[in-house]
């Protein structure tokens, strides 16, 4: 199962972290900046996979943020960097050619695309307009709550497309 | 498929486009926008925290404040303090505001809620057992979306309350599904029920009952919607994990699913179903290969398919294309490797992966080294792995990613055995010149252990560990010089050499401190050996070694100390010298306490003491007792976990106080030079050092002066006559002490009014040794004592001992034993004696059982299995079901297993409480390997052993014995 999964900037900072296993904060930070500096430190054209304590840690560079994952000693490295890719295409076609500023301007929804991609560490949905159908499905509950007048509320949510 | 993302020349754009605020989806919380424009605005540090600090301050007197916040304010200044504190910064208020959204019943309020909730709380939060409440709330909510949020949330957390609290309801959503729902929400929530059960049967097993919905959760493997069965499928693998037999039935399932897991939504890449056949195959390696051959054969054609496919043009030139495809295939090797039963999809494997060996893809090339790693311990694709050695080689030398070599390393240490073991170890040598800081140390312990373990001639494995030395000195930790001196001293036939090429090694202008190390002991040991040759003689000796001295630590020159008294006994003719340099005031009066110790008893005892006591106190070492290399041990606890890191702060002993406690605490380090301190009888601590016991040994076998005159007050002239036997022949208690031996080596094996006998054993490969002491515990003479040894099925030679024991006193008697051929029964060990005009005969047990010429062997899952299945015949197995004699205690049954010489193999066996162990037993000329597996029934208190091993009577030998120990 993958452990956590960190987004950080080329210059180190933190976009976006999500952790499977509870540890606590400090060990978190640690994690972090060890980790950081780690593949912050790697040349490109480097191997993507890394042995990191009992760990593997896969990442992948996207212009100017780094994906970095940790999965444990039976996972399969191969297929977790195409976990990181299927996320970043989830997130390019949300948002429309997704860049860093729009993670740190939307980082809740960042979140709530990751839920459902993975859960509890394990790949749940892996269809593209699977995941994408349910995202829209939130967001039309929110236009409908945030204006309760609007049209879209007749339409009703679940026979959406 | 998908555009490119994150494209670099979009960073400039950015820039223009976005610098102020992006465009957003969604929802709009205006304020939250602002605010994190303002600290991406801000010029440095200060000013972002005086950002913060504002903002915080805010935040908290609005929530303060008299006037009750509406959902959208409240979900707002919520989502700021989420911001701030995944900047890195502690947030202590708004807990109770974002528990509260959890209830709204607008979704995007419920959403941030449960999104804060989730990323902040801890799982010993006081406000957890109300976000429990909230969770069931929602749970059984008829509105999906919001059954989703929970269980999302409920898996994020994953904590011990919350297994409590909701493991009865997540079962449940998972086999049922709502009523009046859509088909697809359903689907959904089975999807996250799923992976949020799977979440809380990682934390907290006990609370999570799937009992009777075992079989309905098997079948979600067939269910319609494949996102449902990926979801399903790794919660399945942690149940089958659990309890493999209970999930027996999803094998035939998955192998069915695997040749159909094919639908457009989840073809990624133009691979089918990546992530789902992954998780499949990986579910299967759980299993031994399927029995029903319809379903192996199904499952060799996905695996022929598989390996079929990687060789057709690929379909696409993305590189996601390959990763999938390749991520499948090195799945599909990995189940290959598993089932280690069908040569030919091994070898399959073995050419697929020499191919990656090469290829253009430095992922690939790193994860074949990885995979071959596996394949090499197959003996079906040992031989085929090995072709690619120079290929190997090749990677170690030209990969420009260090952690690509690292794996070239293992990869060489995988394919070593006796035929290339030489080749392979000059390689790593050579490229040790050369490594990098972040693997030699591992490298050297990998290189020390393939020159012990293929060593043919032990001068070579001298030669490879001083190289080690010379080489990478820093990188040599104490296991490795340790070793390599056990080594010398177990083996006569190299110390001559030994002793030649250390001394060699010390007339470098710059060696090593650890050279010195083992330099000073092997010559304080068999200096004498090269001291003829003018060129070594004893001055020479000496003061090439003191010439180190001063350059070396106190640890060290500790060590150096104890060499001059050494050479002290072994050559008398520099005595004179020598204590002149233990008289300095360096050495007498010097600041480290433990050198001041040394050199004061040292030159004490060299002024004192006769020849006759010298050459006693400084008697060679005895030989080290054989157990597993404890460099091996080193190299597999080499890996800290990731919590382990929080606590590094391990206390770091002072050098001279490690070395002295060596003595005492660890069984495979040889005690840098332990002279017994002047005070200390000197036999008590050879004895020490002999067994590094830290059982029972000469404290019991040698009973205090104090408990003998009790003993005497108490007993004398009402001692019951030993004379007595049992059906057997044997005296009464025997056989029980017989027994209490099996899985330890030290002891007392009798004890009554008059005698006490103690046992003390080592064995090495076929042969052992027994110091058997015999302690009078009466106030009289035992006179014409004598021993008798009867045994059929193995050589036994006591030496003999006196014929009297004085009152009060104890005797040590050393028996020698060779394993000639697989014996069942022990020898008997016949002790008479007069005793204050009585005569006394006992008929004990010697405890040697077949099982202690048994070494522990380590191997992995694959080749356990392989070996095992090998070993089918009805008379290589010995099946015992038997009561539990003590309650089930998972340590002391280790315990037990290690002391009867097998291992413990963890992670082989899908249920964790079963133990399988392997060993190897000694017998003159072969050897016999057996394999174990213990299974506890903790309810009913029963165990079932099952023991194979491919002598036929050895089985049940090794049964009978181990039947009763547990």
């Amino acid at each position: 199962m993958m452990q956590f999964m960190l987004l950080f900037s080329r210059q180190g900072k933190l976009r976006l972290q999500k952790w499977y296993i509870a540890h606590p904060d400090k060990l978190k930070k640690k994690i972090t900046r060890e980790l950081v500096a780690l593949v912050l430190s790697r040349k490109p054209k480097m191997c993507s996979f890394l042995e990191w304590k009992d760990l593997k840690v896969v990442y992948k560079r996207y212009a100017s943020l780094y994906f970095c994952c940790a999965i444990e000693a039976e996972d399969n490295e191969l297929l977790t960097l195409e976990v990181i890719h299927r996320y970043v295409e989830l997130l390019d076609k949300y948002f429309g050619s997704v860049c860093e500023l729009d993670i740190i301007f939307n980082f809740e929804k960042a979140y709530f695309m990751l839920d459902e991609l993975l859960l509890g560490g394990e790949v749940q949905e892996t269809s593209k307009k699977n995941v994408l159908k349910a995202i829209a499905a939130q967001d039309l509950l929110q236009e409908e709550s945030e204006e309760p007048k609007s049209l879209l509320e007749e339409m009703g949510f679940v026979s959406g497309p | 498929m998908g555009g490119s993302t994150f494209c670099a020349s979009k960073v400039s754009r950015d820039l223009t486009k976005k610098a102020t605020m992006p465009a957003v989806k969604g929802d709009n919380m205006r304020g939250l926008l602002v605010f994190i424009s303002d600290i991406r605005n801000c010029k440095s540090k200060e000013a972002e925290i005086k950002r913060i600090n504002k903002e915080l301050a805010n935040i908290r007197s609005k929530f303060k404040g008299d006037k009750t916040l509406d959902g959208y304010h409240k979900k707002k200044y919520v989502c700021k303090l989420l911001f701030i504190f995944l900047l890195g910064h502690d947030i202590d208020f708004g807990y109770m505001e974002a528990v509260n959204l959890l209830s709204s019943n607008r979704y995007t309020e419920k959403q941030i809620g449960y999104l804060f909730i989730s990323v902040m709380i801890s799982a010993n939060n006081d406000l957890i057992k109300l976000v429990i409440k909230s969770i069931k709330n929602d749970l059984a909510s008829p509105n999906p979306v919001h059954v989703n949020l929970a269980l999302q949330c409920t898996a994020n957390i994953g904590s011990k309350e919350m297994a409590e609290g909701l493991g009865n309801e997540i079962p449940k959503l998972l086999v049922t599904g709502m009523e009046k729902s859509l088909r697809e929400t359903i689907d959904s929530v089975k999807q996250s029920a799923a992976l949020t059960l799977l979440r809380l049967l990682r934390t907290s097993p006990e609370y999570i009952q799937i009992g009777e919905w075992s079989s309905r959760v098997i079948h979600l493997l067939n269910d319609q919607h494949l996102g449902v069965v990926t979801s399903a499928a790794s919660l399945i693998e942690a149940l089958v994990k659990k309890n493999p037999e209970e999930y027996k039935g999803c094998v035939s399932l998955a192998v069915s699913r695997l040749s159909r897991a094919n639908l457009q939504d989840y073809t990624y890449y133009f691979v089918p179903a990546p992530w789902l056949s992954v998780k499949l195959l990986r579910l299967l390696q759980n299993y031994p290969p399927p029995e029903d051959p319809a379903v192996r054969t199904r499952l060799t054609e996905c695996l022929e398919t598989i390996l079929n496919k990687a060789q057709e043009p690929p379909k696409s030139k993305k590189i996601q294309h390959g990763n999938a495809k390749n991520a499948v295939l090195n799945e599909a090797i990995n189940l290959i490797i598993h089932m280690d039963s069908d040569p030919n999809l091994l070898v399959r494997a073995c050419n697929q992966l020499g191919q990656f060996l090469q290829h253009r893809e430095t992922n690939l090339r790193y994860l074949a080294l990885e995979s071959m790693c596996l394949l090499a311990t197959s003996e079906f694709s040992h031989e085929a792995v090995k072709k690619h050695q120079e290929t190997v080689v090749n990677s170690l030398k030209t990969e420009r990613d260090v952690s690509v070599r690292q794996r070239a390393v293992d990869l060489l240490y995988a394919m070593c055995d006796k035929t290339n073991a030489e080749e392979i170890v000059g390689e790593m040598l050579e490229y040790l010149e050369t490594a990098d800081y972040s693997i030699r140390e591992e490298m050297v312990l990998k290189v020390a252990i393939l020159a012990e373990k293929y060593a043919v001639d032990y001068t070579w494995y001298v030669d490879v560990i001083l190289n080690l030395i010379r080489i990478s000195g820093d990188y040599v930790s104490e296991e490795v010089w340790y070793r390599v001196i056990q080594i010398v001293i177990n083996r006569d036939d190299v110390q001559g050499y030994a002793a030649k090429t250390v001394f060699e090694a010390l007339q470098a202008p710059a060696c090593h401190e650890n050279m010195v190390k083992v330099g000073g002991y092997i010559l304080g040991e068999f200096g004498n050996l090269i001291a003829g040759d003018p060129r070594s003689s004893p001055l020479v000796q000496f003061q090439l070694l003191h010439s180190k001295y001063h350059l070396c630590g106190p640890a060290t020159r500790g060590l150096i100390l104890s060499t001059y008294i050494k050479f002290v006994n072994l050559f008398p003719e520099i005595k004179s010298t020598i204590q002149d340099v233990l008289k300095s005031d360096n050495n007498l009066r010097n600041s480290d306490v433990e050198l001041q110790q040394r050199s004061v008893e040292y030159l004490q005892l060299s002024t004192v003491a006769s020849t006759d006591v010298l050459a006693t106190v400084l008697e060679e070492m005895p030989p080290f007792p054989e157990r597993e290399s404890s460099i091996l041990a080193k190299l597999k606890k080499k890996k800290p976990t990731v919590t382990e890191q929080a606590e590094n702060k391990e206390p770091k002993q002072p050098m001279p106080q490690a070395q002295m406690s060596n003595n005492v605490n660890t069984h495979n380090t040889p005690p840098p030079l332990s002279v017994p301190a002047a005070s200390n009888p000197p036999s008590a601590a050879a004895s020490d050092d002999l067994l590094g016991l830290n059982s029972p040994g000469p404290s019991q076998a040698a009973p205090s002066a104090g408990s003998f005159l009790l003993d005497v007050f108490d007993t004398v002239g009402s001692s019951p006559p030993t004379n007595g036997v049992d059906s057997n022949g044997l005296t009464p208690g025997a056989e029980e002490s017989f027994k209490k031996f099996i899985c330890k080596n030290n002891g007392v094996l009798f004890e009554n009014d008059l005698l006490q006998i103690g046992v003390k054993s080592e064995y090495r490969q076929n042969l052992g040794r027994l110091g058997i002491f015999y302690g009078n515990k009466t106030s009289f003479q035992f006179s014409g004592f004598s021993i008798d040894t009867h045994c059929s099925q193995i050589t036994c030679t006591p030496k003999p001992v006196g014929t009297t024991i004085e009152s009060g006193a104890q005797v040590q008697q050393v028996i020698n034993i060779e394993c000639i051929t697989e014996f069942s029964d022990a020898p008997l060990l016949i002790i008479s004696f007069m005793c204050n005009g009585n005569s006394h005969r006992l008929n004990l047990k010697l405890p040697v059982m077949f099982s202690k010429f048994s070494e522990p062997a380590e191997m992995d899952s694959a080749t356990f299995f392989a070996r095992w299945k090998g070993l089918s015949q009805p008379n290589q197995e010995c099946q015992k079901v038997f009561k539990a004699k003590f309650p089930i205690d998972t340590e002391q049954n280790k315990t037990k297993m290690l002391g009867f010489g097998i291992s413990i193999l963890e992670g082989i066996d899908p249920n964790p409480d079963n133990y399988v162990s392997a060993g190897v037993i000694h017998i003159k000329g072969s050897q016999v390997g057996c394999l174990v597996r213990l299974e506890p029934n903790k309810n009913a208190q029963m165990y079932r052993l099952t023991i194979r091993a491919s002598k036929p009577p050895v089985p049940n030998i090794l049964a009978d014995l181990l039947e009763h120990q547990f």
